[in-house]
């Protein structure tokens, strides 16, 4: 299965942000989108889920537009991850977790047995059944954001969108939060999400595409594409980069 | 996942209203006992003859009967909408009235006063303000293209509920001071005191179906809470169900205040202790809200009529209740609304 952006026009009504975007994210397939701020990123992951109407061009799954779909047939196939939740209520854990249930059940039905089960169990997945019972209010960003991709998973979707699932957490829980996300692709999942790192998508995308100005600078592999030229170009300021004799690199704001 | 902390709030909450219940019919400048009351009521279901006093029955099935089956069914209907209002405009800060409902009844229900309507041309008018006060204001919010639809509607909102509240001040300038002024402010203020049998059927027939919307649908409140665009991502219709539940809301509290005129507060108070006892979850918290609010008004209601020798209005005494609980909820809300 793939879900592809082609020709893309993104943005508001009378404010268009973007144009001429074409890509293409398959199953087991981790994309990184990377680029300045302003860059169109958000606006970008937000039409890619059918949150916002394309302005031009379309987004498909397997060449059927996403327009085409339903609100619960699209969350059936792919799920979001925002940025941060910023929830009024305290529900817990698993409350949130079994909210992703929401496309599998009609909208006078009371989440099921198996409903239950399958949010227990992708709570269990990302190692934090322990959670469970605890208000998201109570628990730490990291742990947050977990929740919030064991609710993408609860919606047992085809493909997984995160708006950069790394931005408010320590050292420790970014490295978690990303080993996850790899693991997602290697459930067969397709994965697509921002970051403002380029050593992230160095460490765990298959491919990456950088974002400036509304347009794609430059899409592939991710040793190809990320070179410390076009990073330069990207961010419009210089990028050094530290290697290691095993072929391992880095890159650091200059 | 907190079953003990659920069986113990709805047990929490059912003890309040049976409680209610229990003062409502007992309480009062006509004592009647418990065992009466009983007697009464298995006579009455069962046609056997009661052998009490014409007087005691009149009171049960007269006097407080009605006015116990009107104070549970404004009290749950407000606190239902509340619950429901909270979770759809994700602040917990909101009452049933937000959107105008009571504003619009309010004008509705003056100007037939001054108009000389009947009792029931008075609470026909105050339920179709109500229902056009929330129209009027869902049409021009969504009309109005900007950012956030929720704060545009909440907005809209506050805005035409005060130019409503100017219609109603213009009305009672221009009222009889002696006649017809007293019967507006005592309305304006919520009452139960003139509630007879014949009030029953126009208040609890909208306000069964109004919760029964909600009841249906309290299970998508919990991911309709959530912001906008992760609802959406969650495969939830957000302007269909928003419609819906607006329209049921609005049809309990404009029921309710069509008939018990405008009392504050049960809305707001009554969803927050309801989640302080089976937590935020609106599978739970919808039921215990109709409960515990139907428990609250009645004995509100009974403190009303027996605190003083004139009845106190309702209105001033949710207000003196929810007043302080709405400061110290303001103060102690920085973990967020368990």
């Amino acid at each position: 299965m793939t879900l592809a952006a082609d020709n893309l026009a993104f943005g508001y009504r009378g404010h268009p942000v973007g144009r001429g975007v074409t890509l293409a994210i398959a199953a087991g397939e981790v994309l990184a989108l990377l680029g300045p701020n302003g860059g169109g990123k958000t606006t970008l992951l937000k039409t890619m889920l059918g949150l916002l109407p394309p302005q031009d061009g379309t987004v498909s799954l397997d060449g059927r537009p996403l327009a085409a779909l339903t609100i619960p047939e699209r969350a059936r196939l792919v799920a979001y991850v925002p940025q941060s939740h910023q929830g009024t209520f305290a529900f817990t854990a698993f409350d949130l977790v079994l909210m992703g249930r929401t496309a599998h059940g009609g909208l006078f039905a009371r989440p099921g047995t198996r409903d239950r089960a399958v949010a227990a169990s992708m709570l269990e997945r990302l190692g934090i059944a322990h959670l469970s019972d605890r208000p998201v209010t109570m628990i730490s960003g990291g742990e947050r954001q977990l929740v919030l991709v064991a609710r993408a998973l609860a919606q047992e979707p085809r493909f997984i969108v995160l708006d950069e699932p790394t931005a408010s957490l320590d050292f420790g829980n970014q490295g978690k939060v990303m080993r996850q996300i790899r693991q997602l692709a290697a459930d067969g999942l397709g994965v697509l999400f921002t970051t403002h790192d380029p050593n992230q998508a160095l460490g765990h995308a298959d491919r990456v595409a950088l974002l400036r100005g509304g347009g794609v600078m430059a899409e592939g592999p991710v040793r190809e594409v990320l070179t410390p030229e076009r990073l330069a170009a990207l961010y419009g300021a210089p990028v050094e980069t530290v290697a290691e004799p095993g072929g391992r690199t880095a890159f650091l704001p200059g | 996942m907190q079953p003990l902390r659920f069986l113990g709030g709805g047990a929490v909450a059912a003890s309040v209203l049976v409680l209610g219940l229990v003062v409502a019919f007992t309480v009062g400048r006509f004592p009647v006992s418990l065992a009466d009351i009983v007697v009464a009521l298995w006579s009455r279901a069962t046609g056997v003859p009661s052998g009490l006093s014409p007087a005691v029955e009149a009171v049960v099935f007269q006097i407080r009967g009605p006015r116990v089956l009107a104070a549970l069914a404004c009290g749950a209907a407000l606190a239902v909408a509340g619950a429901a209002f909270q979770g759809l405009f994700r602040n917990p800060l909101v009452s049933p009235d937000i959107l105008g409902a009571s504003s619009g009844a309010a004008l509705g229900a003056v100007l037939a006063i001054l108009l000389s309507f009947g009792i029931f041309g008075i609470q026909a008018a105050a339920f179709a303000g109500g229902l056009v006060a929330v129209a009027a204001v869902y049409a021009v919010g969504s009309t109005i293209r900007s950012g956030d639809p929720i704060l545009t509607l909440v907005l809209t909102g506050v805005v035409l509920g005060s130019l409503l509240g100017a219609g109603v001040g213009l009305v009672k300038v221009l009222a009889d001071p002696y006649n017809q002024l007293p019967a507006m402010t005592f309305w304006l203020l919520g009452s139960l005191s003139a509630t007879s049998p014949a009030d029953l059927v126009p208040l609890i027939a909208p306000v069964v179906l109004g919760a029964l919307v909600l009841m249906a649908l309290r299970w998508r409140m919990n991911a309709l809470s959530l912001p906008e665009e992760e609802a959406r991502a969650l495969g939830l219709p957000t302007g269909l169900l928003r419609v819906v539940i607006i329209a049921a809301a609005t049809l309990t509290t404009a029921a309710s205040v069509a008939a018990a005129g405008i009392i504050g507060w049960v809305g707001l108070v009554v969803p927050h202790l309801a989640r302080f006892l089976v937590g935020p979850d609106f599978g739970r918290l919808i039921p215990a809200s109709a409960v515990l609010g139907g428990g609250y008004l009645l004995l509100i209601d009974t403190l009303a009529r027996t605190l003083g020798p004139v009845e106190v209005p309702l209105g001033i005494l949710t207000a003196v209740i929810g007043t302080p609980f709405f400061i110290w909820l303001l103060a102690s809300s920085r973990g967020g609304w368990s």
